[in-house]
């Protein structure tokens, strides 16, 4: 049996983890709190330090004993109410490629004027440390585990606290019901030219890549690479920069197809070469289209084409349905 | 395999390097805590502790980095070495504390994570503890606390106050100590006290303390007396008798050679005394001497349960005192003692080593043919200390073998030890069986509360001899050569350029009222916090209405306590409703009324108040101009630019008018 996934779902049932939408307020019964190791060897210091009172019979011993006693039950309160009315709600992750940091928004606010300190928040990949001090809410950026591609449930959060004292650790989770997008992780090589269709009555008027026309004014969509920067020197600071402009052959398109990959690699480092393609085809400027078995993606350019493709690529399955 | 019990999964929520800002605190718990101990411990330990706190704070302020592991390992060793040798052990009680020093300096230097820092804190607090070895007065109390506040401070800046200012964790930590006292208050008070030790205490445990001894030799008191701390403490019920009549009676010394006084062990039997006055009730409150003898006044006749009133009318513990403690005792100041006395013990009264002091014994017999009968050989001994120039001074000459002849014959200045014992001398060289007791003449009433105050420098000898028909007399020789110093102590009986501890004189007044009232403070300290012992445990429970109060029902107290506090502390602190502001309440307000018009009415969690007060008007036309001025008013007073106060409040008013106006009923 999986001890994990046994685990796992030990865990879901004692701490009643549910996924929620929305903002979640922290109330006493989703914080937990248990002594740190500092404050086991606080125990075990009382423990000695009570018996040398006993032994020599220090009064002023005894009465030494029993306030830092007060002190660690005043400490676990102050701990457990420095997360007590939390409240959190997840922001939005942008799409990362597998293999890359995606970070959380996560919004923090309080109820109440009480300053926050300390706070830790972790979501699997190392914790963040969070104030809540000034009187408006306050955004973490949260990095998450890496995901292979693919929408991915947000991981469980922990919010945990070892504040004022360190002598113990209240800690609340949070699963926020939302999903981030992963990419496949970009491989790059060449871009297929083969399969790549020149077409004579260019729309665009003329931007080839082949054959230099003359300086044009810098657009904003122009690559940096086609900036003139020697003629750039040479001009006054004010004007555009100067675009290296080129004619012939017209605007070059291509097709990124499954059926172009080199021979026997697996499903990943398909999908993986075609991501590196794609962003490669969108750096250059070209007009690419996307082809998988099942899926047609006619040709374009731009984010939001970029993004259509690349969601496909992270979504597509063998089987040709997508993921859910 | 991968799996562990959540609570184990702790990932570590500070970064665990420790903050570079923290070590000024640390180094200042250090001083704080380690401090005082340099009273108290070797020099060289003292040395040691002090370069490697300065070394620290140097690295600190440069930025340096800590020194290797093996430097460290050299020092270590070499100062445990040390401790050894001066020491001859590690486990004692003072070895341990100068280990705990050394440890917590040690420490310092290689601070790299926060755990280290944690542990040099509870060093600190632990070392905190070790000062009460020394002192539990008052102001080591007050200064415990402090630095308390200040280790609890440096823990909260450990742990993610760090770049707080300084006041503001001092006065968290300060609140955070306040509300730990009710705690200490109940565990105080409850707590099941069990009397030490567990295991035996070190030899060393109970060095140092003063008062009497069991011997007396010729300038043992005169040390004795440079000491003004306080013996014990008197509370008498009804009136304290003269001055003069108080003689506290210590060890009864009746064997004399090589010029020291001893007592012998005696067949225990009952003393008997004739009382021929009331009785004096009183309570006395004894400072540890760690010895048996208990001081009662001459002569004892009620005594505590557990103590025993020996034949000589000694009264003991049954063992060394080593904390404050309390008897009450009942005496008559006019008695006969024995006035039939054992022979063995007039024999040994008689005892003289061979020998010694010829011009004594030759001057004994003198007197003796002259007059043999005991009164008036007493007299005669007494007139010759008043007639001949003896003098009563703290500088006594040093005496050799023949001590008691070099003092009358030759130097004729001592103090009362040299006076009680040329007088024992004296009488038993002239055939009257005599003896010296030690212990204490006198005392100092302390206006504040009304305590009697004997000091160390209350320390006296006088002489007792036994006459046929009377038994044992007090005989005084020192009141006859100084009278002074029975009728108003010691410091008017000595000349002003001798040596005495500053707060036994009485001339500077307001010196004085300022002792009588910090001595006063100290009693009540005393008496209430540091005699708590076991048996005043057990009665404060009984009083407060605990029947037969034993470990098992105060825990249950004790932890119902504890209980009820923490609730009252989770009240305060959890329960308090977060304050809105007065708008805000409004608009809450006028959500819930909404909401019990229709249920579908009820705002949803992101309408902002503009569009949730048009859905309202869409859906109840005829409430549509005042919801929507509501939500605009509110919108105002939230949202708004600042308003001054006036136009504010008149904009409240009319928000809380317009909600009031609603119906309470969906008009149909």
């Amino acid at each position: 049996m999986d001890l994990r996934a046994q685990a796992q779902r030990w865990q879901r049932w004692l701490f009643r983890l549910q996924p929620e939408g929305g903002a979640v307020r922290l109330e006493r019964r989703r914080i937990y709190i248990l002594p740190t190791r500092s404050g086991l060897l606080y125990a075990l210091a009382l423990v000695v330090m009570l018996l040398g009172a006993i032994n020599y019979d220090l009064a002023l011993g005894h009465a030494l004993v029993f306030l830092l006693a007060g002190l660690g039950l005043v400490a676990m309160v102050h701990t457990f109410r420095n997360l007590l009315g939390l409240g959190l709600q997840a922001g939005a992750v942008a799409p990362v490629f597998a293999g890359e940091q995606a970070r959380l928004t996560l919004h923090l606010d309080r109820p109440d004027t009480r300053p926050r300190r300390a706070l830790a928040l972790d979501a699997g990949a190392g914790p963040i440390l969070a104030e809540l001090d000034l009187p408006d809410s306050s955004s973490v950026s949260l990095p998450l585990p890496p995901q292979p591609r693919g929408y991915r449930p947000l991981p469980r959060l922990t919010v945990a606290s070892v504040y004022p004292l360190g002598l113990f650790r209240a800690w609340a989770y949070f699963l926020p019901a939302a999903r981030h997008l992963v990419y496949p992780a970009p491989l790059s090589s060449p871009l297929p030219r083969a399969r790549s269709v020149p077409q004579a009555g260019d729309s665009r008027g003329g931007n080839g890549q082949e054959d230099f026309a003359g300086l044009r004014p810098r657009q904003p969509a122009d690559p940096l690479r086609h900036i003139a920067w020697k003629a750039a020197a040479r001009e006054p600071a004010e004007r555009p920069l100067p675009v290296k402009h080129f004619a012939g052959g017209g605007a070059e398109e291509i097709r990124l197809d499954w059926q172009d990959l080199p021979p026997g690699c697996d499903v990943e480092r398909g999908l993986s070469l075609l991501t590196g393609w794609v962003l490669a085809a969108e750096a250059e400027g070209l007009s690419y289209g996307l082809q998988l078995p099942g899926v047609d993606i006619p040709r374009g350019s731009g984010p939001a084409h970029r993004q259509r493709c690349l969601e496909t690529l992270a979504l597509w399955s063998p089987a040709g349905t997508r993921q859910p | 395999m991968n799996w562990r019990l959540p609570w184990r999964r702790q990932r570590r929520p500070l970064p665990s390097p420790l903050p570079h800002s923290v070590l000024p605190w640390l180094l200042l718990c250090a001083l704080a805590t380690a401090g005082p101990h340099t009273l108290h411990q070797p020099l060289w330990l003292t040395a040691i502790a002090g370069l490697v706190l300065a070394w620290r704070a140097w690295l600190w302020l440069r930025q340096l980095p800590l020194p290797p592991r093996w430097l460290l390992s050299l020092v270590s060793l070499g100062s445990l070495a040390a401790i050894v040798v001066e020491y001859r052990t590690l486990l004692g009680r003072d070895a341990g504390v100068s280990l705990l020093v050394l440890f917590l300096a040690l420490k310092l230097m290689e601070l790299r994570q926060r755990r280290d820092g944690v542990v040099v804190l509870m060093l600190g607090y632990f070392l905190l503890l070790t000062h009460y070895f020394h002192s539990q007065s008052i102001p080591t109390g007050l200064w415990m606390l402090l630095a308390l506040v200040l280790l609890t401070a440096t823990l909260l800046r450990l742990h993610g106050d760090d770049r707080a200012r300084p006041l503001a964790s001092l006065r968290y930590a300060g609140v955070l100590t306040l509300q730990a006292l009710p705690f200490m208050l109940v565990l105080y008070l409850l707590f099941p006290r069990i009397s030490g030790p567990l295991w035996g205490l070190p030899r060393d445990a109970h060095a140092g303390l003063s008062g009497l001894s069991e011997t007396m030799a010729p300038g043992s008191l005169a040390n004795l007396i440079q000491n003004g701390s306080i013996a014990f403490r008197v509370q008498f019920q009804g009136e304290t008798p003269p001055r003069s009549q108080l003689y506290w009676r210590g060890p009864v010394l009746d064997y004399f050679a090589d010029g020291v006084w001893r007592p012998r062990f005696l067949p225990q039997r009952k003393p008997q005394v004739e009382a021929r006055g009331a009785e004096v009730a009183y309570v006395t409150t004894l400072e540890p001497h760690n010895q048996r003898w208990l001081l009662a006044l001459d002569s004892p006749t009620a005594v505590p349960a557990e103590a025993s009133i020996g034949h000589d009318l000694q009264v003991l513990a049954p063992a060394p005192l080593t904390s404050r403690s309390r008897q009450a005792f009942r005496s008559v100041l006019d008695y006969r003692h024995n006035r039939q006395e054992q022979p063995l013990v007039l024999q040994r009264a008689l005892q003289l080593p061979a020998e010694r002091n010829p011009r004594t014994r030759e001057l004994a017999e003198q007197w003796r043919r002259a007059d043999p009968r005991p009164a008036s050989l007493v007299q005669r001994a007494l007139a010759h200390f008043r007639q001949e120039p003896f003098f009563y001074t703290l500088r006594a000459p040093l005496l050799g073998r023949d001590g008691v002849d070099e003092f009358l014959f030759a130097t004729r200045r001592g103090f009362c030890e040299h006076y009680a014992s040329a007088f024992v001398v004296l009488m038993r060289a002239a055939g009257v069986p005599a003896r010296v007791v030690t212990g204490y003449q006198g005392g100092d009433i302390n206006p504040v509360d009304g305590y009697l105050t004997v000091r160390q420098s209350d320390a006296h000898a006088w002489a007792e001899v036994w006459l046929e028909d009377q038994g044992w007399r007090r005989v005084d020789p020192t009141a006859a050569i100084s009278p002074a110093r029975i009728e108003a102590g010691i410091a008017a009986a000595l000349p002003d350029d001798e040596a005495l501890p500053l707060l036994a004189r009485v001339d500077l007044d307001w010196l004085v009222r300022l002792r009588h009232r910090w001595e006063a403070a100290n009693n009540a300290w005393n008496q209430w916090v540091l005699g708590y012992t076991p048996e005043r445990q057990r009665q404060l429970l009984s009083r407060l209405g605990l029947q037969q109060p034993d470990w098992r029902n105060m825990s249950a107290a004790l932890a119902a306590a504890c209980g009820l506090l923490l609730l009252l502390l989770t009240l305060w602190s959890l329960g308090r409703r977060p304050r809105l502001a007065p708008e805000e309440r409004l608009w809450q307000r006028f959500c819930r009324r909404s909401a019990r018009l229709a249920p579908d009415l009820a705002r949803a969690p992101w309408e902002g108040p503009l569009a949730y007060g048009r859905r309202l008007g869409e859906r109840l036309p005829t409430l549509a101009p005042q919801a929507e001025a509501i939500a605009g008013l509110y919108a105002t007073l939230r949202y708004g630019p600042p308003l001054a106060p006036r136009d504010r409040q008149q904009l409240l008013e009319r928000l809380a008018a317009c909600i009031r106006e609603l119906p309470s009923r969906r008009p149909s």
